[in-house]
């Protein structure tokens, strides 16, 4: 119930915000359009977006399979795998790594599932310096705030309002609002620390079994800086993300890029197959990949909810949403905002602590219409919003039937009596159309913007019967 | 622990294996295929907008265009491969005292990291195929022109043979049947480095070469 009040006051403040609806406003119609060019022929698109779900329903299907194959082949090719159950075995495995190389500097490139970890406190907490180095990132971590998209992290935050956090952090450099400027010096203080950090961290956007690759998909340079110069590599990512084929790589590469920014491609493509070989002058020595499952596999056991694993998180989904757009990313209060993080999050974290962003959707569609791999998400949420109520306890859903209350179930039930008893239901309806006059006129926040709905004086059977119709 | 979590998450997985359909039947994603000047024309002009520079050249006289490129960038040092494809057309091509200066590194990258970061100003090298539909370079960095030359130094030249350019990433892939043996790294690079993290707005040189440009034979 608490973490219910604290969702509506934090939505409450975000709509208060003109900021926030200004910011994603414009940043949403943007990327909109940039994604509508991205693909002129919908013909083509629908091909492709049946291709994208085909890949990613093909491997879920055979996941442990492809998850063994990969392991198999990062081994023969001197990567080095680990698996965590929680948040706290992965980031435990990943400070044991950074104590074997002494390290107490470690640089990042975008990782949502980093973020998900919580890793940069976690890190923090034992001594160990954590650098973001994706440009939105740096931005965020330097104001100590989380992203409120998954790609462009930093969408909440105006060019005046980075440029002041430039000047409070680095005095030296003179201010300037210039987004061409403050670019620059970003490269210049973060060049220094790719120079100095002896283990590099990023996240996986596809892992292909086949090969035991790892792929990542970058604009900035930043995530090959963090996998090519440092003597330490490790990955995370969540145990979904493997595909079976190296063939599969082209068309999510294309749904992926196109669904996101609407770019063609991204400027870096990094496909990562193995440590530094013999004789070779770079890259790193050690590469370590962590597979994470945090709730995944229990997503995995139902057979509808399922299809929320096969993301590829490119965001199309937040940016078509009008809930999303209006409130920006941080209301959700969950790692990944927006429609798909309204289905995963509850998912993961239980519906007890996150049930209400199932309800937080207008259920307009526009998600489901836009999802490069067809994930149905309306219909995931209304899922969700039954687990919520449910009492039967047939389902594997964490935090079930938690929203569950004595009155609500109370009134279906009355509801579903009356309705199953004819005599009694013309009587109820007979007695509610005549005492329309009192019903009440303000039912909590619904009648804050609208009017009460008026019952009609005749109900519909008694019409019906007026005009002929026979009752039998 | 982690041998445990391993078992235990496959396990899980393995019992609740979903029961839809998996086939992998593969629809046809319809794919372009231009004839080798639209695919030169389409590479370029994607490129360029994205601002990279792509240039046409003369299989032998390429090291011309080069240089006039680093000189009108007022470059101090170029880093080449001796022992890589290019370097004994490009050492050839260069008088002693020429500018920018040729610059050969065969260390790893810990004995010169410095230099690297700091001092050096541009570096070349080849290509191993590009994609026109996408306007990509495919590098398999190697050996001799290893991954960081293509990231650290704030321009990136590359030499690119017309015939290797494909129509799109998937042609890449099957053609060259990859999945019989990845190397270390492979790259595909659409432009220079860049990001629209601070109000969408497109800024150049993030943190890779501020300048890429490919120099096209043909």
């Amino acid at each position: 119930m608490q973490q219910s009040a604290e969702f509506h006051t934090r939505v409450e403040h975000a709509l208060a915000n003109g900021q926030i609806k200004t910011s994603f406003r414009s940043a949403m119609d943007g990327l909109m359009a940039k994604r509508k060019a991205a693909f002129p022929d919908p013909e083509a698109l629908e091909t492709l977006r049946f291709r994208g779900a085909q890949i990613r329903a093909n491997s879920l299907s055979k996941l442990h399979e492809l998850l063994e194959q990969l392991e198999n082949n990062c081994h023969k090719n001197g990567i080095q795998v680990h698996w965590a159950e929680r948040i706290e075995d992965a980031n435990n495995i990943v400070l044991t790594i950074m104590q074997n190389h002494q390290a107490d500097l470690l640089i990042k490139g975008k990782s949502m599932v980093s973020e998900e970890m919580e890793l940069n406190r976690f890190l923090e907490q034992h001594g160990i310096e954590c650098i973001e180095s994706d440009l939105g990132e740096y931005i965020l971590q330097l104001a100590g705030e989380p992203p409120s998209h998954i790609v462009a992290p930093a969408i909440h935050k105006s060019r005046q309002q980075i440029a002041q956090l430039f000047n409070e952090k680095f005095p030296d450099i003179p201010y300037s609002d210039d987004v061409d400027r403050l670019t620059r010096n970003a490269r210049e203080i973060l060049r220094k620390k790719f120079y100095a950090a002896r283990v590099g961290l990023s996240g996986v956007n596809f892992a292909v079994a086949e090969t035991g690759t790892l792929c990542l998909v970058e604009n900035e340079g930043n995530g090959r800086m963090c996998t090519t110069v440092p003597p330490v590599h490790i990955a995370v990512t969540g145990i979904e993300k493997v595909v079976e084929k190296l063939e599969h790589i082209p068309p999510l590469l294309k749904l992926l890029c196109r669904s996101a920014t609407g770019q063609a491609i991204t400027t870096y493509f990094n496909m990562i197959t193995s440590p530094r070989k013999q004789g070779e002058k770079d890259g790193p020595e050690e590469i370590h990949l962590v597979l994470l499952d945090n709730g995944r596999s229990r997503i995995y056991e139902d057979d509808e909810l399922i299809t929320t694993l096969r993301c590829i998180r490119c965001g199309a989904c937040m940016n078509h949403c009008p809930v999303y757009a209006r409130i920006g990313g941080h209301a959700y209060g969950s790692t990944i905002p927006g429609p798909i993080g309204s289905i995963l999050e509850p998912q993961k974290a239980g519906l007890d602590k996150l049930g209400d962003l199932p309800s937080a959707s207008t259920l307009c569609g526009a998600c489901a219409e836009v999802c490069p791999v067809h994930i149905p998400i309306p219909k995931l949420l209304n899922r969700l919003r039954f687990e919520r109520t449910r009492n039967d306890h047939a389902g594997a859903t964490l935090g079930q039937s938690s929203g569950r209350t004595v009155m609500e179930a109370g009134i279906w039930k009355g509801w579903s009596w009356v309705h199953s008893q004819p005599r009694l239901y013309r009587l109820a309806m007979y007695i509610i159309t005549r005492l329309r006059k009192l019903l009440p006129q303000r039912i909590g926040p619904w009648t804050q913007v609208r009017k009460a709905p008026h019952i009609a004086q005749k109900t519909l059977h008694e019409l019906a019967l007026k005009e002929g119709f026979n009752d039998k | 622990m982690t041998n445990n979590a391993r078992d235990a998450i496959l396990q899980r997985l393995q019992n609740s294996q979903p029961s839809f359909d998996n086939s992998d039947k593969s629809v046809s994603v319809e794919a372009p295929e231009w004839p080798i000047k639209e695919r030169i024309e389409q590479f370029k002009s994607i490129l360029e907008s994205v601002r990279a520079e792509v240039l046409l050249a003369h299989p032998d006289h390429w090291t011309d265009t080069l240089k006039s490129l680093a000189k009108k960038k007022q470059l101090n040092n170029l880093l080449f491969a001796k022992k890589g494809p290019l370097g004994k057309t490009i050492e050839d091509a260069w008088d002693v005292n020429e500018q920018p200066s040729l610059v050969n590194n065969e260390r790893p990258i810990s004995e010169w990291k410095e230099s690297l970061f700091f001092h050096i100003d541009a570096a070349v090298t080849s290509s191993r195929a590009a994609i026109a539909e996408t306007g990509s370079l495919v590098l398999w960095p190697t050996e001799h022109e290893p991954r960081s030359w293509s990231l650290v130094p704030p321009v990136h030249f590359v030499v690119l043979d017309a015939d290797k350019l494909y129509n799109t990433f998937a042609e890449v892939v099957e053609h060259e049947q990859w999945q019989q043996g990845m190397p270390t790294n492979a790259l595909l690079i659409s432009g220079p480095s860049k990001s629209a993290d601070i109000e969408q707005t497109l800024a150049y040189g993030v943190h890779g070469p501020t300048d890429l440009i490919v120099i096209v034979l043909t």
